[in-house]
């Protein structure tokens, strides 16, 4: 969902590009109480495997592929600060370095995957899991629903910033229509990654899931029965 | 799993998608590229001011070979974006204390450090 530069006249990016230096501000802050020496390491890993995730296009049909996204996936394993700036950092290497999304759309695109997609996936996940059974099994898939929900959700934003200051004349109920429909089948595929590769953490170390964490400590405090002492020392 | 070790797994994980599997992915537009040629608003894209990065559109400038051109460049961006957030995510950190008091260390005993 990279937006090139062109698509958004001058005003509309300089107004996402005012959302998204706020926006990176206020994660700037709230990662501070989200990362100790043992998570930074595991959020660098985060985002570093964002990266390679949006190189992977999965085919979705008719001509068109889709790729991670990431915002669910990071926010799960790395909360939501974090994950702002795990994405915004992924989007600044690929418009820097790789070209992939504009310079002057890089305020968009952070908009639209870091601050949508994050704080998207991130409600929905919450939601999710508050629904779901309580226990670390139940994270992957509450992943999966934010991840799936995000996706179109920052499709829909962008036809909105479209709408406003897009540059070529074309409808904007064509877009929307468009933007969903595609984008509704590469959530599926975003759900499906993310679920995979939280489920594979949840799987090996738990408590390294930010998502997991308030699921892990009704579990610690379950072992001081006598009758689940036998979970404590599995 | 130490940390140690499951940050060594993840890397090793992340750089061989990038470096290896990227080669197979898809090559058609993604979906905001096809919408925007289906609906007509491709061509108001501009070429972006880093176009002729060495590293542009994930390949590596001066290798011929397609694989390794676009694997190289998958293995310099997952560098630099851990190089990038890990140095920021070391500043930021709160050093010697746990991310969020209340929470205690729910890990085995022997997988501590």
């Amino acid at each position: 969902m990279h937006v090139p530069d062109g698509f958004l006249d001058a005003p509309t990016s300089l107004a996402t590009g005012a959302v998204a230096v706020a926006g990176v501000a206020i994660a700037l802050r709230g990662a501070r109480r989200e990362l100790d020496d043992r998570t930074a390491p595991v959020a660098g890993l985060v985002a570093t495997f964002v990266f390679a995730g949006q190189m992977m296009n999965f085919p979705v049909g008719a001509g068109t592929s889709g790729h991670l996204l990431g915002g669910a996936l990071a926010a799960v394993l790395a909360g939501p600060y974090t994950a702002v700036l795990c994405i915004s950092v992924v989007l600044l290497v690929q418009a820097l370095f790789i070209a992939d999304g504009g310079i002057t759309a890089l305020g968009t695109n952070v908009t639209l995957m870091a601050l949508v997609g994050v704080g998207v996936g991130w409600l929905v996940f919450k939601v999710a899991r508050a629904v779901l059974p309580k226990r670390p099994a139940s994270v992957p898939f509450a992943a999966a629903v934010g991840a799936f929900v995000s996706v179109p959700a920052a499709a829909a934003t962008f036809t909105l910033l479209f709408a406003v200051g897009g540059v070529a004349p074309v409808e904007t109920g064509k877009v929307l229509t468009a933007m969903l429909g595609w984008h509704t089948l590469i959530g599926v595929g975003e759900a499906i990654v993310t679920a995979l590769v939280v489920g594979s953490v949840v799987a090996v170390r738990p408590d390294l899931v930010h998502g997991a964490r308030p699921l892990l400590s009704t579990r610690t405090l379950e072992i001081r029965s006598p009758l689940a002492g036998k979970e404590a020392t599995r | 799993m130490s940390t140690r070790r499951f940050v060594a797994v993840g890397l090793l994980v992340a750089l061989l998608v990038a470096g290896v599997a990227s080669f197979y992915a898809s090559s058609h537009p993604d979906g905001l590229e096809h919408v925007a040629e289906q609906t007509g608003f491709l061509d108001s894209a501009d070429d972006s001011p880093a176009a002729d990065s060495p590293l542009a559109d994930y390949q590596t400038r001066g290798v011929g070979d397609d694989r390794i051109s676009g694997g190289l460049a998958g293995v310099i961006g997952c560098l630099l974006t851990l190089g990038v957030s890990g140095g920021l995510f070391l500043v930021l950190r709160r050093r010697g204390t746990p991310a969020d008091p209340d929470q205690v260390d729910s890990r085995p005993v022997d997988s501590q450090v």
